[in-house]
């Protein structure tokens, strides 16, 4: 061959090693996986549990807010594993609306954890409730951190078994049931998605997003690249529970411990919309314009499906697990915007800021929710509409988060939920779809009545004469794990960012606004892989 | 080559689809298998399949010297393989203890988290 000699940049490429200030991007996952081995080394020592995976998350969540301000002050940037030259090793990629994600996720797992310590019972703890939780908690951050496609299968697949560990743990039948399906469906959905991506594989020859996105420009009018596109469209909406593929979420979502559904109800259905913003949205901008009608169809009735079903509950979780899926639906409804490749950024920028306002958003109250139910059901010992009641008089801030939490998770001000439905309604308008600004608004009065009708039950009115026929809902909570005030801490800190972020919304709101675009006009994204030349 | 290769490969999807159709647990493990090949077959075609050396870089170069078999869609395999192996292992174990502890393979009657007589909720109180 001509070229015998290694050349410059090879030999470059050999010796360098990462500068170290570019591992801060893995450090989200080295400590989930770091503290979920060594948990399984003390294992036995259920009572250090709580002592290291709270430090842990702290630890986690530190390294996710750091990453958050080096991107909001930086831009994103790239590590490539072991100093490879892009597009051929591994690259991890962090854009601002990843680190908002990141930064988000770690907050929540770190209450979460809070939770845990004095809810979940030694039994549980002792087969791993805490390994497993750092494991998914793993997944999660890689699918937010990484820059290559076939990486972020491989996170979705780690966050899963994760997943299902803690899904199942316990081993009551409601979970072995619940859990069945949510296995096999979960399953399905990500082996379309590696489907999806070796179809793009043969297609693009690469599998870095940054290099995807480059060369998906010059593949406007391509059948196949439509193809892949609908093909990760119906795998992430199914991760994202999206109608008409939500069947598994009400079936398994209110069957473990109630620490678990929070964590799964606030995560992993963001993880598959997150995937679908990246992959539709910043790799497909064409294919992406002629399939947002689809889109928008499949958010509007989500909305529906999710409102709709929440108002048909009795048991407070199973009315929860409705109302993730009308918030999936809300956050669809961003995406639903047609917008023309090379169009100045419009109508597709503000409807996606909304959109990752709304998905934060519904990160936090989501988990909130949850937590917050799991108080209830240990207060009260039941969790259906039916036999609770008197929360108000017995616990007065238990009551106030709890009505903070319903009124944002409706979209009613002062909280977190209402500016990003304001922004998705004015997007909505601006592209000329009013049935679908209809759509988010009558999805948010539904939402409202079901939250009105569990808190008059559950705070406003007398407890009702026990007749101690409530045993179906006995196995939901820990009746072994004594009463504790810690639970509220979390709750507590989850209320501030939905009062801050509502009360205040600018500085969420113009870091939203800088991520959606980011991902609209994914030059910096490209640039930041491939170096300045590119 | 890549003919006779997609031509398995949807054989194996359609194979796998039906299984996963069957409201019986077992069938869909089985359907479950045929999926995880299906993909790892799918990607090795994607691959490009072509008869030539193995991609080994001899001592002193950088580059090999002639056309080599793409070496990527072997690693994404290897790694598709592993990761549906775990699953169906953990999907087995799952369904034989949720066949001892609820009595039946059928999914229709599985409805212990979602049970049928569950009625509306409370008008008021």
């Amino acid at each position: 061959m001509a070229t015998p000699a290694p050349s410059a940049a090879v030999d470059a490429m050999l010796s360098t090693p990462v500068p170290a200030a570019d591992m801060l991007i893995v450090m989200p996952l080295v400590l989930s996986f770091l503290f979920g081995s060594v948990l399984l080394m003390v294992r036995k020592r259920v009572e250090w549990h709580g002592w290291i995976s709270v430090p842990g998350f702290a630890l986690v969540f530190a390294a996710d807010v750091a990453l958050l301000f080096k991107v909001a002050t930086g831009g994103p940037f790239t590590m490539m594993m072991g100093s490879w030259r892009a597009p051929f090793g591994i690259a991890f990629t962090l854009d601002l609306m990843g680190a908002l994600f990141l930064a988000t996720a770690g907050f929540v797992a770190l209450a979460a954890a809070i939770f845990a310590v004095v809810s979940v019972d030694r039994q549980e703890k002792r087969y791993g409730f805490f390994p497993f939780l750092f494991l998914m908690m793993g997944g999660v951050s890689g699918a937010f951190v990484t820059g290559d496609i076939f990486n972020l299968y491989v996170w979705f697949e780690v966050l899963l078994i994760g997943s299902f560990g803690l899904l199942v743990l316990g081993s009551r039948h409601a979970q072995l049931d619940g859990t069945t399906k949510y296995a096999f469906l979960n399953l399905v959905g990500t082996t379309l998605f590696l489907i999806a991506v070796a179809y793009l594989y043969g297609v693009f020859g690469t599998l870095n997003m940054a290099d995807i996105a480059r060369q998906a420009a010059d593949r406007t009018e391509n059948g196949a690249v439509a193809t892949i596109a609908m093909l990760f469209l119906v795998a992430f909406a199914m991760k994202a529970a999206a109608f008409p593929l939500n069947a598994w979420l009400p079936a398994s979502y209110h069957t473990p411990r109630f620490v678990v559904s929070a964590l799964f109800a606030g995560l992993l259905t963001k993880v598959g919309v997150y995937a679908l913003i990246r992959v539709l949205v910043m790799l497909f901008p064409a294919q992406h314009a002629g399939m947002a009608g689809i889109v928008a169809w499949i958010a509007g009735l989500t909305m529906m499906t999710g409102a709709l079903g929440a108002l048909a509950q009795t048991d407070i979780r199973r009315l929860l697990n409705y109302v993730v899926i009308a918030g999936i639906g809300t956050v669809f409804a961003g995406l639903a915007i047609p917008q023309a490749v090379g169009a100045a950024p419009g109508a597709l920028a503000s409807g996606l800021s909304g959109a990752i306002f709304y998905a934060l958003h519904s990160i936090v109250v989501m988990t909130a929710l949850y937590l917050a139910a799991g108080v209830i059901a240990r207060r009260t010992g039941a969790s259906t509409l039916e036999t609770v009641g008197g929360l108000w008089r017995e616990s007065p801030l238990l009551s106030a988060l709890c009505l903070v939490f319903l009124l944002a998770v409706s979209g009613l001000p002062p909280f977190s939920g209402f500016w990003p439905k304001v922004m998705l309604v004015r997007a909505a308008f601006a592209a000329e779809l009013p049935w679908l600004a209809a759509a988010i608004l009558v999805s948010g009065l539904i939402l409202t009545i079901a939250s009105a009708r569990v808190f008059a039950f559950a705070f406003w009115r007398p407890l009702p004469q026990a007749g101690g026929t409530d045993t179906e809902k006995s196995g939901d909570f820990n009746a072994s794990v004594p009463e504790h005030p810690a639970p509220l801490l979390p709750l507590v800190a989850l209320a501030a960012f939905v009062l801050a972020a509502g009360v205040w919304p600018e500085w969420l709101s113009r870091l939203t606004t800088a991520a959606a675009d980011g991902v609209v006009n994914p030059t910096a994204y490209i640039q930041s892989v491939f170096g300045g030349g590119a | 080559m890549e003919v006779a290769l997609s031509a398995l490969v949807a054989l194996f999807f359609g194979a796998a689809v039906y299984l996963l159709l069957s409201k019986h647990i077992i069938r869909m493990l089985l359907g479950m298998v045929f999926l995880g090949n299906a993909v790892n077959l799918l990607i090795f075609t994607t691959g490009r399949v072509a008869s030539v050396a193995p991609p080994v870089i001899p001592e002193g170069a950088t580059v090999p010297p002639d056309a080599v078999a793409n070496p990527l869609p072997q690693a994404l395999i290897l790694t598709a393989i592993v990761i549906s192996f775990s699953f169906f292992a953990f999907l087995l174990v799952l369904a034989y203890r949720a066949y001892q502890d609820i009595g039946t393979d059928d999914t229709d009657k599985m409805r212990l988290a979602e049970p049928e007589e569950r009625g509306l909720p409370p008008l008021g109180y």
